[in-house]
């Protein structure tokens, strides 16, 4: 085995090619709105006048004593099935959405960070689209519901082990408006 | 084995300090071309040392072992000074020499003369007027010629690639010259950024953007900063790829449901679904020739990559080994697919060679993603996990030089090398 080294230093680029640079500057992606309308979902928010001692009802969405405080379903690796201990949390979504005609939401699909970026996009949004399948046979209109993915791009967990990609092989539910 | 460390201080430019980019070559196996490449008289006045960037560009392909030029006194700059027995003495078998004069108007008049030191024969020379501001790329093209005489092959130093840089919680779409040199952010995001493609002129980039808090496709154009959204369509838009006439691109959306690929005019419009299968179809790829699609496809229970019509209809499975095939870039010219394939719970790069459904690993990586070839079809740039991190790393087609870019900070994510150069 041989073995060299080239230390290359090269000098300060010319005065001409840093303002040939600076032309192209950062730039933003246009904002266009997808048409996904944003209801006011803290509608229910109520007060009464005549009784200020009456409790103020609280949002159930951000009450972490209510059961649609809870808005992630896990999943084991490689796999899409919605297992039985989020049955109830998905139930809960589903029976919040029948009553809230105006309520939207998207289901966020995530994947632990192994394997390619593109398929893991489109494992994330199979999640949530098996997420989204109990809802409808529970009665909540397709249109309500849109199914996305952030494949590996934003783990909640940053390691690289069991413990963390446990933690972002998930679906996250969010409502329109959050 | 030969190994090459080539250490680059990198420059400050208008992002401001860049961290410094190390080259980590490695070869095993094969000849390699000693060469000579002598220091230009007038280097020293110039802001960039032009016979170092030849040497190190023509280093960095593992074909060539550069050869000592210390102590050559004076450095022969004409046909007339060049000593050939000196050169062979020092094992050269090819020498290039050359010189940097001041022309009229601040600009510089660069010469470069290649021999055959055997031969005592002169093989190439050429004369660049410039100024001084494009040393850099004119000692790209002076080795993109030597490189084209010496191997046949086009040289792809005057190229760019394109990657993604994560930062924490801030992404950024960099376009850099082919050695890492001169990166720029075309783009900065607080949410996440993927699958950058260069358009076949190499004016725009795809690339698919979260600034919508959903995966959306959009096309900037390069020199004028602008962007468009040409997909952003209910749920998915990604992954996609320009057909060979720039007149579309195949993305993967999942309006209707699971993902599936579509056609969408490349200016944005309606779309026209490609696939109908009940599973995952994604990661869409033109052949060279715009006659064929290759994907990703789970529709026989595992992802496997499976090929059609432009235009859509029945595909034919192309992987048939392992239990993971995904990920498929053609070669320029559309003999080879380089994929990912997992392998024990590995991820690698490999190649397939679509007339005889040969199958070579070509990395042995734990987490390899994204490859995509140079234009000329000898490398293959990918995204490697090293401690953790997303790194660059390349691979010659044959497996036998591989080249490790590593970067100070950041994940280095989701590499594409553009085009040849149009002029």
């Amino acid at each position: 085995m041989k073995k060299l080294a080239l230390y290359l230093v090269v000098a300060a680029v010319a005065a001409a090619c840093a303002s040939k640079e600076a032309k192209q500057e950062p730039t933003g992606v246009t904002d266009r709105s997808t048409g996904v309308a944003n209801p006011t979902v803290g509608s229910n928010v109520t007060t009464n006048p005549t009784n200020p001692n009456m409790a103020i009802a609280r949002n159930p969405l951000t009450d972490p004593s209510n059961a649609l405080y809870k808005r992630s379903v896990y999943f084991d690796y490689d796999s899409n099935a919605v297992k039985d201990e989020y049955r109830g949390l998905v139930q809960a979504h589903s029976r919040y959405l029948a009553d809230k005609r105006d309520a939207r939401i998207r289901i966020e699909g995530n994947c632990d960070e192994r394997g390619s970026r593109e398929y893991n996009l489109a494992l994330g949004q199979r999640r949530a689209e098996s997420v989204k399948k109990i809802m409808t046979v529970l009665g909540v209109p397709d249109a309500r519901v849109e199914t996305v993915s952030y494949g590996e791009e934003k783990p909640v967990a940053p390691g690289h082990d069991e413990a963390a990609w446990a933690q972002n092989r998930r679906a996250d539910i969010k409502y329109a408006g959050e | 084995m030969n190994r090459l460390l080539l250490l680059f201080g990198a420059l400050a430019l208008s992002l401001g300090a860049r961290a410094q980019l190390t080259i980590d070559i490695t070869t095993s196996g094969g000849r390699q071309i000693p060469i000579a490449v002598t220091p230009m008289a007038g280097d020293a006045a110039q802001p960039q040392a032009v016979g170092e960037i030849i040497a190190a560009d023509l280093g960095r392909t593992g074909l060539f072992r550069p050869v000592n030029t210390a102590g050559v006194s004076p450095l022969p700059t004409e046909p007339s000074e060049v000593n050939f027995p000196d050169w062979a003495a020092r094992s050269a078998e090819a020498l290039v020499i050359g010189k940097i004069e001041p022309v009229s108007e601040g600009r510089v008049e660069v010469r470069f003369r290649l021999f055959d030191v055997q031969k005592q024969a002169q093989l190439a020379s050429y004369s660049y007027v410039v100024a001084p501001a494009q040393l850099r790329a004119t000692a790209h093209r002076i080795a993109d010629v030597i490189y084209e005489r010496l191997t046949g092959d086009k040289g792809v130093f005057s190229t760019k690639i394109c990657y993604v840089v994560k930062n924490g919680r801030r992404w950024e779409l960099q376009v850099a010259d082919a050695d890492g040199f001169n990166a720029q952010s075309v783009l900065a995001s607080q949410e996440p950024i993927m699958s950058p493609a260069w358009s076949p002129d190499g004016s725009r980039l795809a690339y698919v953007s979260f600034d919508q808090k959903k995966p959306i496709v959009v096309v900037q154009n390069l020199a004028q900063g602008t962007t468009r959204v040409v997909a952003s369509f209910r749920g998915n838009n990604s992954a996609p790829a320009w057909s060979p006439d720039s007149r579309y691109l195949a993305v993967a959306l999942s309006k209707d449901g699971l993902t599936q690929i579509y056609r969408i005019p490349a200016n944005g419009g309606d779309a026209e679904r490609l696939t109908e299968s009940s599973g995952i179809d994604t990661q869409p790829a033109f052949s060279p020739d715009g006659q064929s699609i290759s994907f990703t496809s789970d529709r026989g229970g595992s992802p496997q990559i499976y090929r059609m019509a432009a235009s859509g209809g029945p595909a034919q499975r192309l992987t048939f080994e392992g239990t993971y095939n995904v990920g498929p870039r053609y070669s320029p010219d559309g003999k080879t697919i380089a994929f990912v394939q997992r392998e024990g719970g590995r991820f690698h790069i490999a190649s397939l060679e679509l007339a005889t459904g040969q199958v070579q690993v070509l990395t042995d990586g734990t987490l390899d993603d994204s490859p995509t070839f140079a234009p000329n079809g000898k490398m293959v740039l990918y995204e490697a996990q090293v401690g953790g991190r997303g790194q660059l790393a390349a691979v010659s087609g044959d497996g036998r030089v591989r080249q490790r870019l590593t970067s100070g900070a950041g994940d280095v994510q989701d590499p594409a090398w553009g085009p040849m150069p149009t002029n």
